[in-house]
């Protein structure tokens, strides 16, 4: 690059714009790009037009990087590291030290460097702004700040885990911004540390930033003044050693298992990175980020939390050809936890809710779920007194089906018995507006028998709500035999209303979700039978990544229901002529319910014992009653019985078209029923095993010869495997 | 596979031990009589204790001094050992070696110094450790283990209080099991003290003036019971609960609901301050500077074990040592476990099936303390004092290790 090129060949992406006090401004704007990220262009534009300030550091006084765009940068490319595979480790290892090299040239310029963050600024475009001597923020109610890297398994490496251990110290760092990966409003953002300062009038922006140049010509980074020590201390000091030895721990105790390899080597870049130079701690952060780029972990997270997420969110499962919808007013019937949940969602999305119960004070006690939600948002300031109050006046607790006059929404939430559901359904239907969509909320039975004797079947459609309903983001819709593709769009656009993502699944008997997590909780079940101690079957989940261990969920569950449903299963199968092969499990929850008299945690006695029904320990009669126990099994077998068990049962559901997409499939398995996100997914879980599907099919089959045929790999994946395939 | 007898090569020479001595024990706290009293001068006082019971000793044979410390900085930094060595006056020829095994510092350097004489390459030298906790706390030189994330995550790291609590858990020791433990630690190293069993290896700490300092082992509660130790409030639950060490260590011993926090400050080793020394030469030098020799060292070994549970060492390495010498538990009259915590020397007996009267059997780490650098030293000289009280013949000494690994010495009396 020589040092007079001209200002528009070598960066036509950043803007350049020289005042009458000789302060540039750079302004970002990829015209291939709705926003700008840090894309291969981005990467070879941004070295040359730092050079290019070099080169004209004699006549300007300071820079202020801005962007063109409504958000600042929405950071790196995941498209791009989403494939890197450990033979890429030399060339990714290059572009993170060229970005690296061109951040440090534009800290070091010489002349005070001003990002002025007008919009989102995450991941690589935090990084970029860390690498400014300011950052002028653009108090907005959209603008977001934040590395969100480890929630896809990676690390800021672009700078953001050196720099922000250098702002804000090791413990805050860590703490506040690399392992939340959390993105703040700007007032948070400013009260963190990570922008020195907000503007609330666009137009102030720039010249809020000049004013601070003007005010400031000799600024420099903290870290590159003479005396800089990090905040709070580094690793040399016996305070911050002090407390070393215990972080790893404690975060191993909140994730119960073994450190994700990404926040593993974000925590060891940091403290690493910590006791070096900021040149040598960026080196450091480059190999630990590279080895995470590399790695299938954050292939599998960047596909199901971005790419598959995304295509649900765009509708992927919407039928093409139906006008948005938006639901005005919903008949939520049944005001116990589900519906009082679904009336709270519903009156938050803007509809007009009413709560109908058989009793008014049950139908209150509904209503009063929505108040104690907000009382308490209200209490920790995420909400106001007057937005309380407003959304409150939506929710009307009756006992009169009239009530639900011109409702375009009905969600039946009572009691999972199809008779009662149809009664309470047909009490209410006369009243609803012409069309209004008819949902169940049932997480096993069929919406297609459901919607026998339902005047227009056509609208009617499952909805699988999760619960907590305010906290949990799935929507299970299930489409009956006789449900509309209008009906469908529909609910995907209330789903979108009520802001739950919406999987879609075909119906069939425990749909998608509560199906594939009857196999986990089984297959926990039967290793009791095996003598497996009870503590071994539970650390073998939550060391996988589930977030509870399997017998803590079953009792949470009820062991009733757990059997009520195989019963069902097998009576239908029965009736369709299958004879279906019996569980392990079935046998020990047998035992459990009528040997013991221990059906889960609401009976109080369950695999656990309870006091005032929390938890007290693992019922030591399991150990005795199931003997003799094996101690010292290898985890890895275990977590790979629940794994695939999971897995295989999924693959099925494509195969009967339950399941109408592998995107779905993933998402739901993530966001509804606890599948470990590190696997990117049930069936994600399948392509990215080691050998890829072939792999799988090869274990399954050896699983399958050891514990049953519920493992033999189903015909559509050894062909798949076959033919070197993947599950798309 | 253990190495049959045969396998060893036949030595140079015998190592000889032509004496063992050490320091009472401080109190590792400011309020320790030894408090004052610089590391490098408790070892000088050792090194004048051995010039003046051996008047034939020439320095100018000594060909090298090898301590044990654990923590090698500030007052216990730059080579000690070399520093002692200038600073009791002996010829500039002889050299130092600190060498750290953490707590089984004290034992390998009697195993190096040993080896080094066996081989032929040395002719005599200095073996021994010092620790003055109470002016280097423990931990004080970080380390990877511990402090890098990465190593700390990937091994699995806790501190040893959380895993000596897990061989409770895992072994079925009760609070009552390891209290009583410790009761008779006390009472024997109480008896042991009043009959003189120690007086022939303990050297007074004197001050720069001639003045007596410390005479005894300050640490020992000979008058506590398994009722007053009862009360005690375990030391490891919240450092286990709060440090997320418990949630690690289960994740491991994961058949395991919970650890028992059985351990407290009376039934685990006390933090002291001392030093000891052995000295170990050739038969030749012994003939020839008319040394008595008391004893020699037979074998040594080092093994491991897993890291999270870090202090269950002493089984394999024992196995490793009798394995070598084709002896079994039947052979040895004694064994000297190093009591690090009440439930390292119980398994260690119920692993090897080691009956009570021949282990420990003078009290040990929880009544008298453990001088990390020091200890294992200090146990070849109580291994030996017993063996010639008693008029018997090998003595077995180990110690448990930080990060799992363990050592083991056979000595037998000459």
């Amino acid at each position: 690059m020589t040092q007079d090129a001209p200002a528009d060949t070598p960066h036509p992406m950043f803007g350049w714009d020289v005042d009458a006090d000789g302060v540039v401004t750079v302004t970002m704007d990829d015209p291939d790009q709705p926003v700008n990220m840090l894309n291969d262009r981005f990467r070879r534009e941004f070295a040359a037009v730092v050079e290019h300030l070099h080169a004209k550091k004699d006549q300007i006084s300071g820079v202020v990087i801005t962007s063109a765009k409504t958000t600042f940068s929405a950071g790196g490319d995941l498209e791009h590291l989403l494939r890197a595979t450990p033979a890429d480790a030399p060339q990714m290892t290059d572009l993170i030290r060229g970005f690296h090299r061109a951040a440090r040239r534009l800290e070091t310029l010489g002349r005070p460097v001003v990002a002025a963050v007008n919009g989102t600024a995450l991941g690589g475009g935090l990084e970029l702004a860390l690498a400014c001597t300011r950052r002028i923020g653009l108090d907005t109610p959209t603008l977001r700040v934040g590395l969100p890297e480890v929630t896809f398994g990676l690390l800021p490496g672009g700078g953001g885990v050196t720099r922000t251990v250098r702002l804000l110290g090791l413990d805050r760092a860590l703490h506040e911004v690399l392992l939340t990966g959390r993105a703040v409003r700007a007032a948070a953002a400013l009260e963190l540390g990570l922008l020195d300062e907000l503007v609330t009038d666009p137009a102030q922006l720039l010249p809020a930033a000049r004013r601070w140049i003007a005010e400031h010509p000799d600024a420099v980074q903290p870290w590159d003044t003479a005396g800089y020590t990090i905040p709070g201390g580094t690793p040399a000091d016996r305070r911050v050693a002090a407390d070393l030895p215990a972080l790893p721990a404690t975060l191993r105790r909140q994730a119960r298992g073994p450190l994700l390899p990404a926040v593993r080597n974000l925590v060891a870049a940091a403290v690493e990175g910590a006791q070096v130079d900021i040149d040598t701690a960026l080196l450091i952060e480059a190999r630990y980020c590279v080895e995470l780029i590399c790695g299938q972990i954050s292939t599998n997270l960047i596909r199901s939390r971005f790419f598959d997420l995304q295509a649900i969110e765009r509708g992927a499962g919407r039928p093409d050809g139906y006008p948005t919808h938006r639901a005005t007013k919903v008949a939520v019937l049944g005001a116990g936890m589900m519906g009082a949940g679904i009336a709270y969602v519903c009156a938050q999305a803007g509809m007009e809710v009413v709560l109908k119960d058989v009793t008014l004070e049950a139908a209150e006690r509904g209503k009063a779920y929505s108040e104690r939600l907000f009382d308490r948002a209200v209490g920790a300031g995420r909400s106001t007194a007057r937005q309380r109050d407003t959304v409150l006046a939506r929710i009307l607790p009756t006992v009169s089906a009239a009530d639900t006059q011109g409702a375009d929404l009905l969600i039946e939430a009572v009691f999972e018995d199809p008779d009662l559901k149809q009664r309470v359904i047909g009490e209410v239907l006369p009243y609803l507006a012409p069309g209004a969509v008819v949902a169940s909320n049932t997480s096993t039975l069929p919406i297609t028998a459901l919607a026998e004797g339902i005047p227009a079947p056509g609208d009617f459609i499952g909805t699988h709500f999760f619960s907590p309903v305010d906290q949990m983001p799935l929507l299970e819709i299930v489409v009956g035999a006789k449900t509309s593709d209008a009906t469908l769009a529909r609910t995907i656009d209330i789903a979108r209303q009520i802001r739950k993502t919406p999987i879609v699944v075909n119906d069939s008997r425990g749909f998608f979700t509560s199906r594939v997590i009857s196999q986990f909780l089984d297959e926990a079940v039967a290793m009791v039978a095996e003598g497996i101690p009870a503590a071994t079957i539970e650390q073998a989940a939550t060391q996988a990544g589930y977030p509870i261990g399997a017998l803590a969920l079953i009792d949470q569950i009820s062991l009733t229901l757990n059997r009520r449903i195989r019963q069902e299963t097998v009576a239908a199968a029965r009736a369709a002529g299958l004879e279906l092969s019996v569980h392990p499990a079935a046998a020990v929850v047998d035992r459990m319910i009528d040997e013991f008299g221990r059906a889960g945690r609401a009976a109080g006695a369950g695999f656990y014992d309870y006091v005032d029904g929390r938890r007290a320990g693992l019922w030591p009669g399991l150990a005795t009653s199931f003997g003799p126990q094996k101690l010292g099994n290898p985890l890895f077998e275990l977590q790979e019985r629940m794994l695939f068990a999971e897995a295989i049962d999924a693959v099925r559901c494509l195969d009967e078209g339950v399941l109408r997409s592998v995107a779905d499939g993933n998402v739901g398995s993530l966001l509804g029923i606890g599948f470990p996100a590190w696997t990117g997914g049930v069936l994600q879980y399948v392509n990215q095993y080691e050998g890829g599907p072939g792999g799988f099919v090869a274990r399954g089959r050896e699983l399958a010869g050891r514990y049953g045929e519920r493992f033999a790999p189903p015909a559509s994946l050894v062909e798949l495997a076959a033919g070197g395939g993947e599950l798309r | 596979m253990p190495s049959s007898p045969s396998a060893v090569p036949p030595p140079a020479t015998e190592a000889l031990i032509f004496d063992a001595i050490r320091t009472p024990r401080g109190r590792g706290r400011s309020a320790g009589s030894l408090h004052g009293v610089k590391p490098v001068s408790l070892v000088v006082g050792l090194i004048n204790e051995l010039r003046s019971r051996h008047p034939g000793l020439d320095p100018a044979l000594i060909d090298d001094v090898v301590l044990g410390i654990v923590t090698p900085v500030g007052d216990q930094g730059s080579v000690l050992p070399r520093t002692a060595v200038l600073a009791a006056g002996l010829p500039d020829t002889i050299g130092g070696l600190q060498l750290n095994r953490f707590c089984g510092s004290g034992l390998e350097a009697v195993n190096v110094s040993a080896q080094k004489v066996r081989s032929g390459w040395d002719r005599l030298v200095i073996a021994g450790g010092v620790e003055s906790m109470s002016r280097v706390p423990l931990g004080s030189d970080g380390g990877a283990w511990m402090n890098d994330p990465e190593t700390n995550a990937d091994t699995s790291f806790v501190p040893q209080g959380v895993s000596a609590d897990l061989i409770a858990t895992v072994e079925g020791f009760d609070r009552e099991t390891v209290d009583r433990y410790a009761v008779r630690s006390q009472q024997r190293a109480a008896v042991a003290w009043s009959g003189g069993y120690f007086q022939k290896s303990i050297v007074a700490v004197r001050d720069r003036n001639g003045v007596i300092v410390l005479d005894h082992d300050e640490h020992m509660r000979p008058e506590s019971t398994v009722a007053s130790l009862g009360r005690l409030t375990p030391s490891f639950a919240a450092m286990g609960a709060l440090g997320g060490f418990d949630a690690v260590a289960l994740q491991r011993y994961h058949w395991i609901e919970r650890i028992d926090h059985v351990h407290h400050a009376g039934n685990s080793s006390g933090i002291v301050d001392g030093a000891a020394l052995v000295l170990i030469g050739s038969e030749q030098v012994g003939r020839d500077l008319g040394l008595t020799p008391r004893g020699r060292v037979v074998a040594t070994a080092t093994s491991g074990a897993d890291p999270t549970i870090m202090l269950t060492g002493p089984t394999p390495a024992t196995r490793k040592l009798l394995g070598r010498t084709g002896l079994t538990v039947d052979d040895i009259d004694l064994f000297e476990i190093n009591e690090a915590f009440a439930a390292v020397p119980l398994k260690y007996a119920k692993d090897l099936g080691i009956p009570e009267e021949k282990i420990n059997v003078n009290g040990g780490a929880i009544a008298m303390g453990h001088p990390l650098g020091a200890t294992g030293s200090m146990l070849i000289g109580i291994a030996l004092d017993e063996l010639e009280r008693r008029d018997a013949r090998r003595a077995v000494v180990t110690l448990c290790i930080g990060a799992g690994m363990g050592v083991a010495t056979l000595i037998e009396r000459a």
